[in-house]
């Protein structure tokens, strides 16, 4: 009981700060709004029994990708003051294209969920058996995505040594 | 509406108001952050697959997003910084003149 009562607070929770997103002014403001969107959204993973994500959601987004968006927003937020105009002119046909995209979600969605299987999956998901299966079964994929990081180290450095050509 | 329901629309909704941050905000670095709350709101409707199916692969594909996740940001930041050294500006109206 208490445990469906905090799934629904954190999803709440998570939903509201993605709503201050849309209509927050400040830069740094909307990553504060995000970064509680991702904290609500690991306290429904850990609820969900999926602890791992929830761990990897808190260090990963919330420790590196946002912590990276906050020192560039400090860095550019110098006597820029565009961000006192929200929207741009595209905000009614936006809201449209929310409206339709939402019903078709929800129409494909809701005519093909699966039924509920009862399968056991706390224990699928506990830090030592996830860990067993995922270097067991997708070792491959592990090593692949270790590629794509070193790829985007590498883009990220060519992209700087753009910037550094007088006119480049 | 059954758990799996809720976090479904829940996931819908996250992805929809990402994707409306990317269409109507002016500043470049709320949309790559709405971009963000795209990636999340996929991530919620993957867990909560994998968590009823009872399958490893979905919270296997999670993971994988994360890194993706991470490998966009690097290299978009240091993209956007170049654009505003340029046009000092981050509403992206400055740079309708990149438009073919």
């Amino acid at each position: 009981m208490i445990e469906t009562l905090l799934l629904y607070l954190f999803a709440g929770t998570a939903l509201a700060a993605a709503a201050l997103m849309i209509v927050l002014r400040h830069p740094m403001r909307v990553a504060l709004a995000l970064i509680g969107c991702m904290l609500s959204l690991a306290g429904v993973y850990a609820l969900l029994g999926v602890h791992v994500i929830a761990i990897f959601q808190v260090l990963i987004y919330v420790g590196a990708v946002m912590v990276f968006m906050v020192y560039a927003i400090m860095l550019l937020d110098v006597g820029d003051r565009s961000y006192m105009q929200r929207f741009s002119r595209l905000l009614w046909p936006g809201v449209g294209a929310l409206v339709v995209l939402l019903a078709i979600l929800a129409h494909g969605v809701w005519t093909s969920l699966p039924e509920p299987t009862l399968a056991a999956a706390g224990k699928l998901f506990a830090l030592n058996e996830f860990s067993v299966a995922f270097l067991n079964e997708y070792w491959l994929h592990f090593e692949l995505v270790s590629v794509l990081l070193v790829a985007a180290v590498v883009a990220a450095l060519a992209v700087l040594q753009v910037g550094r050509r007088p006119h480049g | 509406m059954d758990k799996l329901q809720f976090l479904i629309a829940v996931s819908m909704a996250l992805f929809a108001l990402g994707l409306l941050g990317v269409i109507v905000r002016r500043n470049v670095l709320i949309m790559l952050m709405c971009m963000e709350l795209m990636l999340n709101g996929v991530n919620l409707s993957l867990v909560a697959f994998a968590q009823q199916t009872a399958s490893t692969a979905g919270a296997v594909l999670v993971l994988l997003i994360f890194v993706v996740a991470t490998a966009e940001i690097a290299v978009a930041i240091p993209i956007v910084l170049l654009l505003v050294r340029r046009k000092h500006a981050m509403d992206l109206d400055a740079y309708a003149d990149l438009k073919g």
